[in-house]
């Protein structure tokens, strides 16, 4: 068959990983976590510090049937919106991978795609104090669709100190869901909500 | 932000329209693809593929996931998931399905990612 899209992508071939960020050929499976919160709050910086390659970026359409219907000749029309997100991969050891993926920009259209949440471990949901509120509604989100997450405490300089127990009752949470705090930008602390995380994941599984 | 994402803008609807031969990535054995799920090639690309999937059989001479397929051909998700749809079909890739969400919270899954953070 003949593609017109022939010559632009001859002109620019897809540039795969470097070679050392290639998985070994014994990756059997991959797991997935989501970050998700408020804008600006830390996901991409939360991600960049535990990936072991440099994040990427994927993109996807997600269409909203219904939306914006019947103008001029009440033809039925879709609504496209493209998202964007940043993920990272940490390979856990020689046949497990496991990858993040930080949700940009309005919280509520991840919540439409059922391929980020689908057989997701679970979630971190990052927070600035400054703007709780921000997080009443992907915290809504993921409990309607039973997905289990943390929560973390991006340490922003000028954000007011609030006791764990002070954000957990602003923030309407059960006593079970871990509240920790951490600095995005550092390896060790994001990885410590990363366990943070899986310990919570681990105490479900065993009851 | 990250580096990978300066291009998207050329992707034109049209442009994707005819990577996938007009097909949405919602129908048939597609939808079996997780967004992580490893893809390995069996060869390398044969001559005369269509260029898109033939970037899929050079890029996945080593395992890489569906996210990362899409991240470096700069193309959605969706349009990816259909031109593996193809290619699984054909037998020219395999994929290695993520860890089954009906299996989720595994015990001994999870005691494998906190050893695995553990390193880091
Ligand atoms: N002081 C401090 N600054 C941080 C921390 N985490 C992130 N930042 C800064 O906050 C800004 C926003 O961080 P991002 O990681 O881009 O936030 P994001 O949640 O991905 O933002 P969007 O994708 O736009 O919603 C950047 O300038 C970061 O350097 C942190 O723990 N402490
Ligand atoms: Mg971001």
């Amino acid at each position: 068959m003949d593609f017109k899209s022939s010559e632009t992508l001859v002109e620019r071939p897809a540039q795969g990983p470097r070679s050392e960020d290639e998985l070994p050929e014994t990756a059997a499976a991959a797991v997935k976590v989501v970050i998700v919160g408020g804008f600006g709050v830390g996901k991409t910086t939360l991600v960049g510090s535990v990936s072991e390659i440099r994040p990427l970026t994927t993109e996807e359409t997600m269409t909203q049937a219904g939306v914006g219907v019947d103008d001029i000749v009440g033809v039925e029309r879709k609504t496209s919106t493209t998202v964007a997100m940043d993920f990272g991969r940490i390979s856990l050891n020689d046949e497990l991978v496991l990858y993040l993926f930080g949700t940009p920009g309005q919280q509520r259209f991840w919540f439409l795609w059922n391929g980020l949440f689908d057989g997701a471990l679970g979630a971190v949901v990052l927070i600035d104090t400054r703007r709780l509120e921000v997080s009443f509604d992907v915290i809504g989100r993921l409990e309607e669709r039973g997905v289990p997450f943390v929560v973390a405490i991006n340490s922003f300089p000028d954000a007011p100190v609030h006791a764990v127990e002070e954000i957990r009752g602003a923030l309407d949470l059960p006593a079970e869901v871990p509240i920790i705090d951490c600095d995005a930008r550092l390896r060790t602390s994001s990885r410590d909500v990363l366990m943070t995380l899986m310990r919570y994941l681990h105490s479900l599984a065993g009851a | 932000m990250s580096g990978a994402d300066q291009d998207w803008e050329e992707q034109s609807p049209e442009r994707l329209y005819v990577i996938t031969g007009g097909r949405s990535g919602a129908s048939g054995h597609t939808t079996s693809l997780d967004l992580v799920t490893l893809i390995v090639s069996k060869a390398g690309p044969k001559p005369g593929m269509q260029p898109e999937q033939a970037s899929i059989m050079r890029l996945c001479h080593s395992p890489l996931s569906v996210a990362e397929l899409s991240a470096y051909m700069q193309l959605p998700i969706s349009v990816v998931t259909v031109l593996l749809g193809d290619l699984l079909a054909d037998g020219r890739v395999v994929a290695r399905a993520p860890v089954p969400p009906a299996q989720l919270p595994d015990r001994a899954l999870i005691e494998a990612v906190i050893h695995g953070l553990q390193k880091l």
